[in-house]
């Protein structure tokens, strides 16, 4: 891993600890207080918020997790240089898609 | 203690077979006392490296019983809890023939880690006055008694993963000299380190700091060149 991807990976990590914890603090309010999933929507739909909250969240962890696997793949299989960087950006979109397709879905 | 050892020692290069031998049992004998008795009184084809004998020179380390040791400094009392030994090659390392490797790549790592001293001074200056107590010559003090065994590189699982990776003992070379503010290359050292293949490879698993028979800890070293090439790059020393 090169220095860029190292401190990357360390910053997006450190982004991610708090939006952690609100998204824990989210699913434990909305499953303890009773609230259906229409009701849910109903407060998340529309609100810029709720967007950019986990929009970001969906960025962060495209990013953290891409580096991740590009590491896994440096130490347990042959792929190497520009494999290993496609990859990384293969994984990273694809990540990203899955997570902006959820968040249009409780945003949107 | 029983009257004889049983040994098993690896021969051949990669390819090969442990043969077992039987050998006498002393007091206070060393793992390299068993391997020179092999060779001397056994099997005089059998091929391993050793010089100073008292821990100093880092030329007999081998794997015994399936860690890597500095073979001269290794009682068998303290390994051979059942009475037998295998003894094979430092692994991470090509073989060249039974005990010995080829140690050409874990040296060339230190030099791909800028390993070497670059002076800032001649030999007209006076000599640098550096405190003991210094918090850069600590650091020093804490990683520069290395012997280049390659104990720790036969122990680190990112080597065994990533043939680039430099490994702890360049690395913790490297950190050595970052820390000397008599040398005049630690631009060039620190973008080595950061380069692939470089500090940023290491997993902290520990094994080198696990099996270091000098009792360094390469690990927090590496930890040393993470924390100093960051800084360096977001000052924009690097790119």
């Amino acid at each position: 891993m090169t220095l860029r991807l190292y401190l990357l990976q360390r910053v997006t990590a450190a982004l991610m600890v708090p939006l952690i914890a609100a998204h824990l603090a989210v699913i434990i309010y909305a499953s303890h207080s009773g609230l259906s999933a229409a009701e849910i929507l109903g407060r998340t739909r529309g609100s810029v918020g709720w967007a950019a909250f986990y929009g970001l969240f969906v960025l962060l962890v495209s990013v953290h997790g891409a580096i991740g696997v590009r590491s896994v793949a440096a130490d347990w299989t042959p792929l190497r240089g520009r494999a290993l960087g496609a990859l990384m950006w293969v994984f990273g979109l694809l990540l990203f898609l899955l997570g902006a397709r959820a968040v249009h879905a409780v945003i949107g | 203690m029983d009257d004889v050892i049983t040994v098993s020692i690896w021969r051949g290069r990669s390819e090969g077979r442990y043969v077992t031998y039987e050998v006498p049992r002393l007091d206070s004998q060393t793992v390299l006392d068993v391997v020179t008795y092999v060779q001397r009184q056994v099997d005089p084809t059998l091929s391993y490296r050793f010089a100073c004998r008292v821990g100093v020179c880092g030329s007999c380390a081998m794997t015994v019983n399936g860690r890597p040791r500095w073979t001269c400094r290794t009682h068998v009392s303290k390994v051979a809890a059942d009475n037998r030994l295998e003894i094979g090659p430092l692994a991470n390392l090509p073989v060249v023939k039974d005990l010995a490797t080829d140690m050409t790549e874990f040296f060339e790592k230190w030099q791909r880690a800028k390993g070497v001293f670059s002076p800032t001074a001649t030999r007209n200056d006076t000599v640098a006055q550096i405190r003991p107590d210094a918090a850069a010559r600590v650091a020093v003090d804490k990683a520069i008694e290395c012997i280049n065994c390659g104990v720790c590189y036969a122990a680190c699982d990112s080597v065994r993963w990533n043939p680039d990776y430099l490994g702890p003992a360049a690395l913790n070379r490297a950190w050595t000299l970052v820390n000397d503010e008599r040398d005049a290359n630690n631009g060039e050292r620190l973008a080595a380190v950061a380069a692939n293949g470089g500090c940023h490879s290491c997993h902290t698993h520990q094994s080198c700091e696990q099996h270091c028979p000098q009792a360094i800890n390469p690990t927090a070293s590496i930890a040393g060149l993470k924390r100093r090439t960051i800084g360096a790059f977001l000052r924009g020393e690097m790119k």
